[in-house]
């Protein structure tokens, strides 16, 4: 099968990449472009922990096609903090101990920026709407939301 | 140097503290490489082709047509995995479990394996291998495995632990049996007695992160393994002893892991990965499905549980018994000894017995899942307990403290408790202010206990000082939730230095000592042990070197918040030396100051923890929802109080899944027909409150902090916690596990109807 040549934008920087018709954006993150933030964790858009910002929505890059990234920016994981400075969501979840395995957490994490994006002061019950698409297996999701909630704070301060 | 492990009641300055743990930033930037995340340089993709049926005998395999197909660059069968394991049962289980022989014995049961150059060509190749089966009838409830006309999983099996031996095979594996007393004379002396049976569906540990692993297999015979394990000493062992390898030759590297739960405790994929890499002549990367990893790996037992409490009028229990049935799927286990051990474990009895039942399903092979047996267990003797606590007209609470098993009480299962921890939640319990909350409508509260042996085990750590006073932890119990900053904090604490000054990783099979898995709740317990011991024996040589510094005797010298400190009337003009000041001047005196410690950790604390939840039931439909939980716990000493609230809210948040949702539907073919993450859910983050925690602290007299293992503990008591809940909520008493809403519909209709 022939290869789907692709010009897209990843984090801000213009990436181009030969893909098949079949191969999904995260294959093409992981494999091809060696971002491997986003993980696999079903494949079928159930877990979130493959979570990226396509055009400014959240979406689960296991179930977009590498083919449909064409002309549009892709954000994940590994372009959320600036340089050395943690994006205030990396550094709350940092010191709510937000994670355990770790494993969820880029998802989380990008889910949680595209919930701030939108809704920039939520309700707890809004957050917990806001990052049900993610599975976390370790920590009861309790600390998750704390650390979400304080992010929040501190971002709308900013 | 003679380690002493007794507790000491010393002042902490950095265990307690609460840091950031050393491996989060990588772990919030994409930075940290898991399981799947690593490639080596010429890698094949390995995919693994599983039976569709629950029980047939696999008559041929032919690889051909997959062999010829362009890019495939192996294929394998049991042939490529000749019997190497010497009479030994278990480990042969394990082999055939890895690789059918002559039987599939589940839905999901490993026939063959390829290797190719991308995922695309090995799926194909998958598709062109032809299984000659004859399928056989299959079993997969626990209660019809153990009839008598019920289908033979395997005719070599005669259940163990019977009085006499059994003539014919059975799907019985094992019986066995713990108590003491007399119950029948206990059961004599009750005013009020209650029996019930209890279901428990199987439920899978269901970490995020799939199994996967890199296998490289050189030509001379050494072979590097990369994966996602709770052992990796553990795994070295099996994989090379299935493999036909000296142990020496097979470095395994544990890489971040996310999520085990127990269900990385187990070789699956990867003495299959290395097989695939050693006929290649490639690394191989294999990657499970989720698919994969419902149908083929984890679960835990599926149960039906019998039990059996009376008590006198004052709320004295004169006797208990329990027998319990646990699945282990194909193979042999031990799940219901288990179970049998922990069931009755928070209580101070005179009569009790229990019984387990070991029962072979054609279901995978049952792994440990967080205090593995004991959930179950918890779910239908605390179900019980509650139940008799109402019919006596007592308080759940002052019932359960009435009857708690304290210091010096000999437990159900055989040994005499030290300082334990059962009265004391129990306590927190009864004065904590969500007992006090208001109900609303159609909501009902409920509480109940757990217990957890926790396990200690074979442990190696090594501490080295590097020139500028920095320190290396490396550590070979893998980092399951946190235990690198616990670690660091533990050094930190023993050598009186700053946090940031050390360093935790956790080493590779070639580069430490043996080490147990990380289970049992064991990580921070044992390796903290062997922590403080090498961090001792670094001092020592500290010590060593100052004192040569100073020219005087090292008996004068003593090592005091991270310095080395002269004593004596002699001396009082030298002052101190800090451990940076002795690190840099080491060259000069003997070279690089380490300290390393082997033992056996022995004396993990037995844990106790009691919870309260919260839940409405909506009676038109049978959802449900948890308004309310709370965990009280023992953890002995916490040493870093963030991770052991984690700990604490993650094993509840799973027990609430388990209780509410959680469980393996096979259809009448013996498929298994929720192998993902939307028909097996677990809890998300909009069905679940936030989890209080309370932490109490009452010191393991076998360790020098008083640590407990704290991971495992608190999945023990959800089950029952949330049936007693919804069984005040609806009432009706909920015996069948989990409590979804067609049961407890149900089961309302059924009381409303009767």
């Amino acid at each position: 099968m022939a290869g789907v040549a692709v010009s897209t934008t990843i984090n801000g920087d213009s990436v181009e990449y030969l893909c098949q018709p079949d191969e999904t954006l995260l294959d093409v993150l992981r494999d091809r472009l060696g971002l491997t933030g986003a993980k696999e964790g079903c494949g079928t858009g159930d877990c979130g922990a493959c979570s990226v910002i396509l055009d400014d929505r959240l979406v689960c890059s296991c179930l977009v096609l590498g083919a449909e990234a064409e002309g549009r920016r892709v954000e994940t994981i590994e372009g959320m903090a600036h340089g050395d400075q943690l994006h205030p969501l990396q550094q709350k979840f940092l010191e709510h101990a937000a994670l355990q395995c770790g494993i969820c957490t880029p998802g989380f994490l990008i889910a949680a920026k595209d919930l701030l994006a939108k809704n920039p002061d939520p309700t707890e019950e809004e957050i917990r709407f806001g990052l049900a698409g993610n599975l976390c297996r370790c920590t009861g999701y309790d600390k998750i939301v704390r650390a979400v909630q304080d992010a929040a704070t501190v971002m709308k301060g900013a | 140097m003679n380690f002493d492990p007794r507790f000491s009641g010393r002042k902490f300055t950095s265990v307690g503290t609460r840091p950031i743990r050393p491996d989060g930033v990588d772990k919030v930037t994409g930075r940290a490489r898991y399981g799947a995340d690593f490639n080596m340089a010429g890698q094949l993709v390995g995919r693994v082709l599983r039976s569709p049926h629950a029980h047939a005998k696999i008559h041929k395999i032919d690889t051909s047509k997959a062999e010829k197909l362009p890019g495939v660059k192996a294929v394998i069968t049991a042939a490529d995995l000749p019997d190497l394991t010497d009479g030994d049962a278990a480990m042969y289980d394990i082999l055939d479990n890895c690789m059918a022989r002559t039987k599939a014995l589940y839905d999901g049961h490993a026939v063959a394996a390829v290797a190719a150059v991308d995922a695309r060509t090995a799926r194909q190749a998958l598709k062109l291998i032809v299984v000659d089966y004859e399928v056989l009838p299959h079993v997969t409830d626990v209660d019809e495995a153990m009839n008598h006309h019920a289908p033979l999983i395997n005719d070599a099996i005669f259940t163990e632990g019977l009085e006499e031996k059994p003539v014919k095979p059975s799907n019985v594996t094992k019986r066995s049996q713990f108590g003491h007393g007399d119950v029948h004379q206990g059961f004599g002396h009750a005013d009020f007695i209650v029996e019930r049976s209890f279901k428990t569906e199987q439920t899978h540990q269901g970490y995020i992160e799939p199994h996967a692993c890199v296998a490289s297999v050189s030509s001379d015979g050494t072979a590097d393994l990369w994966v996602c394990t709770q052992g990796h000493f553990v795994y070295r062992q099996h994989c090379a002893q299935l493999l036909g390898m000296e142990a020496s030759k097979l470095r395994v590297t544990s890489s971040e892991i996310g999520g085990g739960f127990g269900g990385k405790t187990h070789v699956w994929a990867e003495p299959v990965a290395l097989a695939l890499s050693r006929k290649a002549g490639r690394p191989v990367k294999l990657v499970m499905t989720r698919d994969e990893v419902f149908r083929a790996s984890g679960p835990t037992s599926a149960t039906s549980i019998d039990v059996k409490i009376g008590a006198r009028k004052d709320g004295t229990i004169t006797a208990a018994e329990a027998t319990l049935r646990y699945s282990c799927g194909p193979y042999a286990g031990s799940w219901a000894e288990i179970g049998a051990m922990t069931a009755f474990a928070c209580y101070k009895l005179d009569n009790v017995k229990t019984v387990g039942y070991e029962v072979l399903v054609n279901r995978p092979k049952t792994a440990a899942y967080r205090a593995p047996s004991a959930p179950m267990a918890a779910f239908a003797v605390e179900s019980a307990v509650d139940e008799l606590a109402k019919e006596i007209g007592m308080d759940p609470v002052d019932f359960r403290i009435k009857n708690a098993a304290q210091e010096g009480t000999r437990s159900s299962y055989g040994p005499v408790y030290g300082p334990i921890g059962i009265g004391p939640t129990l306590e927190a319990v009864k004065n904590h202010p969500h007992m006090k909350a208001k109900l609303g409508k159609n909501q009902g509260r409920g509480m109940a206990c757990g217990f957890w042996f926790n396990f200690g085990g074979q442990t190696c750590t090594d501490l080295n000082i590097g020139m500028d006073g920095s320190v290396s932890l490396a550590v070979g119990t893998v980092d399951v939730g946190g235990s690198r900053a616990s670690l660091s904090l533990v050094a930190a604490e023993e050598l009186g230095i700053d946090y940031s000054q050390v360093k935790a990783i956790v080493a590779d099979t070639s580069s430490l000592g043996y080490n147990d898995m990380t289970d049992g709740s064991r990580g921070t317990f044992s390796s903290s042990m062997a922590t403080i011991s090498a961090a001792r024996n670094a001092i020592k040589i500290l010590r060593e070197r100052a004192a040569q510094m100073w020219d005087i005797s090292v008996d004068d010298v003593v090592w005091e918040k991270g310095h080395a400190v002269a004593r004596g009337e002699n001396h009082g003009n030298l002052g101190k030396l800090s451990l940076k000041e002795i690190a840099a001047a080491s060259g000069k005196t003997g070279g690089p100051i380490a300290g390393h410690s082997e033992l056996v950790a022995d004396g993990a604390g037995v844990s106790f923890a009691t919870h309260i939840c919260d839940i409405e039931v909506d009676p038109e439909t049978g959802s449900t929802r948890v308004i309310r939980y709370t965990v009280v716990q023992d953890a002995g000493k916490a040493v870093h109080p963030t991770y052991v609230e984690g700990q604490y809210q993650g094993g509840a948040a799973q027990g609430i899944g388990w209780a509410l949702n959680e469980e393996y539907i096979y259809g009448k073919d013996g498929r298994l027909q929720n192998p993902g993450f939307l028909d097996y859910r677990i809890p998300v983050c909009s069905d679940l409150p936030m989890i209080d925690t309370q932490i109490l602290e009452i010191p393991n007299p076998n360790h020098p902090y008083g640590v407990r293992g704290v991971g495992e503990t608190s999945i023990v008591p959800p089950l029952a916690a949330i049936a007693n809940a919804v069984s005040n909520a609806a009432g009706v008493r909920m015996t069948h596990i989990p409590m979804s809403p067609p049961r407890i519909l149900a089961a309302i209709e059924a009381e409303r109807g009767g």
